[in-house]
């Protein structure tokens, strides 16, 4: 506890070296690259991102059809995204990640079904076009409430080389110009799910974006409004961060993409303002909107209170003085609560310690309101993050703190064994290695079923479960008996 | 019986692999032996001449329309043409959509499975133009063909195939045992045809098999969807095809390791039989109105 800063590198710096001797020198070489101890003042964490995982380790990363069809695609509630080739991807995909919608599924949304097109061997060798196009009019038929269509490539069409672009095409016309969107998210691309990010924004700007333009000549703009980005809706996230630029006097257009729809795809570019959530997973479709359209964006965090707080000002600045006096408001009606949720939790969380490893804008983002609670996290890492991840981290993790890119599974327990931190933060393949271990977990993707985590709403609800998970009865349960 | 002798014709597209391979096996049917042919070019032109007629039903068109391979019978597959000769074709998707190549891995398998190559002497695998994937080189992998045979001829890109093919059976010799059966030279009748494909089988460490003489009959035999041993039994090129073939037979156990050579070693030996002039390094990339 009285560890002065110097000592904590110190011991970091060694546990990094412990780690790595597990590992053959060439290994143990590259890996070296992807583990820090951050240093404060520098531009960025000190670690090599973005880069092929090594053979032989136990990597958390997804492939580009995870990300695009899982993440940024998939919540995109009134279309009907095709998982095109073997069933496999699609299975384990179905059902998606809990990005929460409103509607009647299978009548005019569609989030929780699995569309596949079941590639046999005859498909492989004869070329899987022609039965794309039966799936698109039985899709037609059997779904004609659906408002689109999106063809995810799983690896085989980029070997076999369908020519999903002109199936899209002609059942496009076919269909009165029906939106369909192929997108070549092929798994074996890229070195992680981040690729399939851009492929999918990219996927957006050439399909929905360049061809649409106009489709809707009688969307009525005010002055007020913006669009959530990269808020995938994951437990009602999105809802809860809404109803605050709601009250702030915005009006939300759109949501990227959790409980979205195409129609308010098309309508973004109309936005006064990008608020930008997931920044790894939809930069680049912001950037695009800000050079082709002048929408301007910002990236904020409806984390805790006190990034709320920061955020919501940072979004009225963008505005004029009615909202920035209604968003002081709302911090104002939600200070109370939020401070009785910390006089509830605090005393039993302070002083905590948390590792995390997730994916996206978490492993930064999720930081201060572990603070709010008075729980310090001593080490995070990020599953595909790029180098400005990095550098955006800086401005959240302390001197000292453990960093980890794309950690491996030995990586990862032998840090967790050591420095003993009193909460993981991670995923379903994490989980259950931890808890073994008796360390308390939470899930920080699905939010383990719990949620949403976002907005004042959420950070009720994130602190009773952080509570839960660490002041349970059960791990004082969990000693092993025969020894003392 | 003796031992099923599994052999494979390679070589570069359009250099005769499915005539010259045809001929020899109905030679080698004449000598007695039961054989089985198996297509593996998606065009499915490789047992035209034995069954009079370009097969219709391949194992893929035939798969595609059942469901899948599973639910096909050898019968659908399996055609008898001349001297009881076996043929299936693999066959394959139109040109430029879906795997070929995974095609003739499918095909393979399912002739195995299903016992087509029960009761016969010989497997003789054809197989399109060049390696250009993991499935078309299928038939060299371990336990398909024992023996390949690289039809070829003294064209520079004629060798530089037959030398990529070498590369080819090279990578799975060790792991499975193919060996270079030897090279066939069809004849186009370039200059010193025959020196050249000689000095190459050495140079791969290998031999020249036959050097088959250009003849028209086999043109006129062709047009009837025939081979020679059927249109013209009696004729010269008949016997070259008949020699071919005994050598073949007696070629058992006499396949070797190929030694494939580089590009300069192979524009050496064009130069050594004095085909191609010592290469002027100021003359490479030069148009012909140039270099006048």
């Amino acid at each position: 506890m009285s560890m002065t800063i110097d000592e904590k590198k110190a011991q970091n710096a060694a546990l990094i070296e412990e780690v790595l001797k597990a590992y053959p020198e060439k290994t143990a070489k590259k890996r070296a690259k992807h583990l820090n101890v951050h240093e404060e003042g520098k531009p960025d964490c000190g670690v090599k991102s973005n880069i092929k995982s090594l053979p032989g380790v136990m990597t958390i990363r997804g492939c580009a059809y995870a990300g695009s069809k899982g993440v940024v695609w998939g919540p995109i509630k009134d279309m009907i995204h095709i998982s095109h080739g073997p069933v496999g991807c699609g299975q384990y995909s179905w059902a998606a990640r809990r990005n929460y919608y409103i509607g009647v599924t299978g009548v005019d949304t569609f989030v929780t079904m699995q569309f596949t097109s079941d590639f046999q061997e005859k498909d492989i060798v004869f070329g899987g076009d022609k039965k794309l196009e039966v799936i698109m009019d039985e899709i037609q038929d059997l779904f004609p409430l659906n408002k689109g269509i999106t063809v995810q490539s799983e690896c085989p069409i980029g070997l076999i080389g369908d020519d999903i672009e002109a199936v899209s095409k002609k059942k496009s016309k076919q269909y009165d110009g029906h939106t369909i969107v192929p997108v070549r998210c092929e798994g074996f691309r890229g070195v992680s799910q981040s690729l399939g990010h851009h492929i999918a924004n990219d996927a957006i700007r050439d399909w929905v974006f360049d061809k649409t333009e106009d489709k809707r000549p009688d969307f009525v703009s005010t002055p007020y409004d913006v669009a959530i980005i990269g808020d995938y809706n994951i437990g009602g996230d999105a809802w809860s961060s809404r109803i605050l630029l709601e009250e702030m006097g915005l009006r939300v257009i759109a949501q990227w993409s959790g409980d979205g729809t195409i129609a308010e795809l098309e309508n973004t570019p109309k936005a006064k303002l990008n608020v930008l959530h997931c920044y790894r997973s939809m930069n680049y479709i912001s950037r695009h909107m800000e050079e082709k359209y002048g929408v301007p964006w910002v990236e904020y965090n409806f984390f805790g209170p006190t990034k709320i707080e920061e955020s919501l000002r940072e979004i009225a600045a963008h505005f004029d003085d009615t909202i920035k006096a209604n968003a002081e408001k709302v911090i104002a009606k939600y200070k109370p609560l939020m401070q009785a949720v910390i006089d509830k939790y605090r005393p039993r969380l302070e002083g905590k310690k948390v590792m995390l490893f997730v994916g996206g804008l978490r492993p930064r983002h999720v930081i201060g309101a572990y603070e709010d609670l008075g729980m310090e996290v001593v080490g995070t890492g990020y599953e595909f993050g790029h180098n400005d991840d990095y550098q955006r981290t800086t401005h959240y993790v302390k001197d000292g703190t453990l960093i980890y890119d794309d950690v491996t599974g030995h990586e990862f327990e032998k840090f967790v064994e050591k420095v003993k931190p009193d909460l993981v933060g991670s995923g379903i393949k994490e989980k259950y290695v931890f808890q073994k271990m008796g360390v308390p977990f939470r899930q920080m993707h699905s939010w383990d079923y719990s949620g949403p985590y976002h907005g004042y709403d959420g950070f009720a609800i994130f602190a009773r479960d952080m509570d839960m998970a660490i002041s349970s009865p059960i791990w004082g349960l969990s000693k092993t008996p025969w020894k003392k | 019986m003796a031992k099923l002798r599994q052999i494979a014709f390679y070589g570069k597209g359009g250099i005769g692999k499915s005539t010259t391979s045809q001929n020899t096996l109905a030679a080698l049917s004449d000598l007695g032996q039961k054989i089985l042919i198996v297509g593996c070019d998606p065009k499915a032109d490789s047992t035209r001449l034995i069954l009079h007629a370009k097969a219709q039903d391949t194992i893929l068109s035939l798969a595609a329309e059942a469901g899948s391979v599973e639910d096909l019978e050898l019968e659908d597959v399996m055609k008898i043409g001349y001297k009881d000769i076996r043929c299936v074709e693999s066959g394959g998707p139109e040109p430029g959509v879906g795997c070929a190549g995974r095609g003739v891995i499918t095909s393979i398998n399912f002739l195995e499975e299903n016992g087509a190559y029960d009761g016969v002497d010989y497997v003789s695998y054809d197989v399109l133009g060049d390696v250009v994937c993991g499935g078309f080189a299928m038939p060299i992998r371990e336990n398909k063909a024992q023996e390949i045979y690289i039809v070829m001829s003294g064209e520079m890109m004629a060798m530089y195939a037959a030398n990529n093919i070498s590369k080819g059976i090279l990578k799975y010799a060790n792991s499975g045992g193919v060996r270079l059966g030897g090279l066939v030279c069809n004849e186009r009748q370039t200059d010193k045809e025959l020196e050249l494909a000689e000095s190459l089988a050495k140079m791969l460490g290998s031999r020249l098999i036959h050097f088959v003489p250009r003849d028209n009959i086999v043109q006129h035999a062709e047009l009837r969807r025939m081979t020679v041993l059927e249109y013209a039994p009696d004729s010269k090129q008949a016997g070259e095809y008949r020699t071919l073939a005994e050598k073949i037979h007696a070629n058992a156990g006499n396949g070797t390791i190929p030694t494939p050579i580089t590009m300069d070693q192979l524009e050496d030996l064009l130069m050594e039989h004095g085909i191609m002039k010592q290469i002027d390094e100021s003359q490479v990339g030069k148009k012909a109105t140039e270099v006048a």
